[in-house]
């Protein structure tokens, strides 16, 4: 079961390419693919990613002598060690974002996740290290330049919405631009199209007391998109908001990002939400970053005890696709086998049915047992004439919420096909359950429960007992 | 001990001397301001028809308070007229309304700066605690010295007696607006100036306005210690009551300090809180615009409400997706 795991970097690939043609809002659900952690993946079209932000071995020192407690750091000290010098808020991290992804800095409060996004576009300084925004380096730049990179690259959407409570939904909105010295009527106008976006079209004219703190986050959300800038910093943006408000506009900013694919970073400390927004989720402890992966990578391979600790509690379901626990395809057939290589894969397989693939493993449909037996009787030798269609298929990159109601229904194990419909595994209802469940084990081999004794057996057996029961009655009767 | 005494006060004394010998010019221009702007706003409060001073005070109560905060200002005033107080009030109310100005002009920009500079804060702190502490009457020495007897060493004592609370408040609004709010326009760019004016002006008025009218009202306070450095008004009939025992002149003036104070305080307060008054005339004038913005935005929402509005952004977002 485990080597089918091995071929997910390819798996990530394919699906990265179809997320492109994918349908959007065709499904509010999160079938959205994932970036690979390496930043120079060449997806299939040669295209090398573009990295749209870099943080190199950055730190943040509060308190007396900071560059001191750097050198410190730098040569091995612990955050303790250095509490004297100052209070180390970020130590040695680095990351690249890419154009495009959803980056999510992950971690409890205290772990200088707040800390770090703030580096990012230099509302705090920055102890040692370096910010790359799209080439220009902001560290140790004027003040002047820096708020031109803020104007023009990088926006940034705040936990408790940060709105100014003077001006109109409207004015809130169109306040970048005005920053910018667009003229009024200009900046009122696109302010209504942002708003029309976000889904608060019409609410230009009230002002953000009158709106609910879901509506006013919106409002935040508009502000940073009519900034118009390549670059979103989303600071616990939905963490204020209540649980199923935050479901609603998690669901919203991936829908919003699929539009518009600007590259987000994203700080949060509740990990189903950084499961489900992250391309590449960065966990953090005490100013360091731990790991970086993409959720399947934090989830599956946690990199120490902390980040295993941390995913316990995740909503697996929600996070886990059809091909992090699909196994490899069983009972399969060729068209072009006969029914009695048919027959023989259900008996070894224990099933009623086998899927049956044309050329390039594509799937065609299924053929169950009494067909076959029908067929060899018949002594045809083509398995064409029986096909059924498969009863439900899912698409590999589905999560394993959306999987439980296909896998009731479906007599066999669910079949996983990838986008060209070949069909690249299976997932049986046992092992659907077993991934759901916490510890390294759950995507390792799983004991089948026995098989049932055959129902002609039962039969006979219950025949003889109802028998003997009958003997044994005439014979009390009898007496 | 006996011989010995650090001479504190000779070195003052020998510091306005200095000041009054060199820096007499300058002082010669304050004098003139002063006078010019007490002088000439008690002329215009004075050649006003008093029916007409009064109206005029009704209004603005009316506007920023209520009808009858205006027809208490119109009672009081009348009450003053009766009592013949008229010209003292006048004097004393123009007295406090320019030293009033003059703090406030001054202290903002203070408050301003001590908000944003933590070393201006340092330094400010213990001044100001100087200021408010030093026993009023003393300030009036080195002011008589300066400017003789008269209106202008009231007024700088004043000014002096009444500034703290004008910094200390506009500091504490500004370094009390929601600092993510100022983050917000970090973020996107704002120079400081824009964050000044732009937010952090605007979200500390309530509090800096409560700083102007403890200012007014300590101007007012003062307005009678002024009385003794000859400056005309109520302050200096109280001066006179005490000097002649004279109880009915005195409560006299005193009632007439306390109805201007308690007029000043009343419109100040309401001027810092704007929309709490819902029967002042600007309340109205406000409310209406917000109905009709109200209404605007809601013919504009369409059907949603506030309660579906939350459906309807998600069919929204999937309309606004091609």
């Amino acid at each position: 079961m485990v080597d089918v795991l091995c071929g997910e970097s390819e798996t990530l690939r394919q699906c990265r390419q179809r997320s492109v043609s994918k349908r959007p809002g065709a499904s509010p659900g999160r079938n959205r693919c994932r970036l690979s952690s390496t930043p120079e993946v060449v997806s299939r079209g040669g295209n090398v990613t573009e990295t749209a932000l870099e943080a190199r071995n950055l730190f943040k020192v509060f308190g007396r002598n900071p560059k001191q407690a750097v050198q410190r750091l730098k040569s091995g000290a612990s955050r303790t060690e250095v509490q004297d010098a100052g209070t180390a808020a970020v130590i040695d991290a680095s990351f690249t974002v890419n154009k495009g992804e959803i980056f999510v800095i992950m971690g409890l409060s205290g772990s200088g996740k707040s800390t770090i996004i703030r580096m990012l576009n230099g509302l705090h300084d920055i102890t040692d290290g370096t910010v790359t925004i799209g080439g220009d380096t902001i560290t140790g730049i004027p003040a002047s330049r820096l708020r031109e990179i803020r104007r023009e690259n990088v926006s940034m959407v705040f936990q408790h919405f940060a709105l100014l409570p003077h001006r109109t939904v409207a004015d809130n909105v169109a306040y970048p631009l005005e920053l910018k010295g667009v003229p009024k009527a200009e900046r009122l106008a696109k302010a209504g199209d942002v708003l029309d976006m976000v889904g608060l079209t019409g609410w230009g004219d009230k002002l953000p007391s009158q709106l609910s703190g879901g509506m006013q986050q919106r409002v935040g959300i508009a502000r940073a998109l009519a900034a118009d800038t390549e670059i979103l910093l989303m600071d616990e943006a939905f963490s204020a908001l209540d649980p199923l408000i935050r479901r609603e506009m998690q669901e919203q900013l991936v829908e919003l990002q699929e539009k518009l694919q600007k590259t987000i970073v994203f700080i949060t400390h509740d990990l189903n939400e950084a499961m489900f927004l992250g391309d590449r989720i960065a966990v953090m402890r005490d100013g360091r970053i731990v790991q970086i992966g993409t959720p399947e990578d934090i989830l599956t391979d946690p990199a120490n005890d902390y980040v295993e600790q941390f995913v316990q509690d995740v909503d697996r379901a929600r996070v886990l696709t059809a091909s992090n626990v699909m196994e490899l395809p069983r009972p399969l057939v060729a068209e072009t086998a006969g029914p009695r290589t048919a027959l023989r894969q259900m008996r070894d397989a224990y099933m009623s049915a086998v899927y049956v693939t044309g050329r390039d493993r594509k799937l065609l449909g299924m053929v169950t047992d009494r067909d076959a037996v029908k067929l060899v009787r018949k002594g045809e030798s083509s398995l064409a004439s029986v096909i059924k269609p498969a009863p439900q298929t899912v698409r590999e990159d589905e999560v394993l919420m959306n999987l439980f109601v296909p896998a009731v229904e479906s007599p066999l194990p669910l079949a996983v096909i990838d986008g060209d419909d070949r069909i690249v595994g299976v997932i049986p209802r046992v092992t659907l359950l077993a991934a759901l469940g916490p510890g390294p084990n759950s995507t390792e081999e799983i004991t089948l429960p026995m098989p049932p004794v055959p129902q002609a057996e039962i039969d006979a057996v219950l025949g003889e007992a109802d028998a003997a029961t009958a003997a044994a009655a005439t014979e009390g009767e009898a007496l | 001990m006996d011989g010995f005494r650090i001479p504190i006060g000779e070195w003052v004394a020998a510091a306005v001397a200095w000041v009054k010998d060199n820096l007499d010019g300058l002082l010669d221009v304050i004098s003139f301001v002063v006078k010019f702007l007490v002088d000439g706003l008690t002329e215009v409060l004075l050649g006003t028809p008093i029916v007409v001073v009064i109206i005029i005070a009704a209004l603005i109560a009316w506007a920023v308070r209520s009808v009858w905060m205006a027809l208490g200002a119109a009672v009081s005033f009348a009450l003053i007229l009766s009592m013949g107080l008229w010209v003292a009030a006048m004097q004393t109310l123009s007295l406090v309304i320019v030293a009033a100005l003059v703090a406030v002009v001054i202290a903002i920009p203070l408050g301003i700066w001590s908000a944003r500079n933590d070393t201006v804060r340092a330094v400010l702190k213990p001044i100001l605690d100087f200021m408010q502490t030093m026993p009023a009457f003393v300030y009036l020495i080195p002011a008589i010295v300066f400017f003789s007897i008269g209106v202008v060493p009231g007024l700088v004592a004043t000014v002096i007696f009444a500034l703290p609370p004008g910094v200390r408040m506009t500091e504490l609004g500004i370094r009390g607006v929601d600092s993510e709010t100022v983050e917000a326009g970090h973020a996107f760019g704002a120079t400081p100036g824009q964050i000044l004016r732009g937010i952090q002006l605007p979200l500390a008025t309530p509090t800096i306005m409560a700083g102007v009218n403890q200012v007014i009202m300590l101007s007012l306070s003062m307005a009678v210690i002024a009385g003794m450095a000859g400056a005309d008004g109520l302050g200096k009939l109280v001066v006179q009551a005490i000097s002649t025992v004279n109880i009915g002149k005195g409560v006299e003036a005193g009632l007439g300090v306390v109805l201007i104070a308690v007029f000043l305080d009343r419109v100040t307060a309401a001027l810092g809180a704007p929309g709490e008054y819902r029967s002042s005339l600007l309340g109205m004038l406000a409310r209406r615009q917000t109905e009709r913005r109200n209404v605007a935005a809601d013919a504009a929402a369409e059907a949603p409400t506030a309660n579906e509005v939350d459906k309807a952004t998600a069919a929204g977002m999937r309309r606004a997706a091609p």
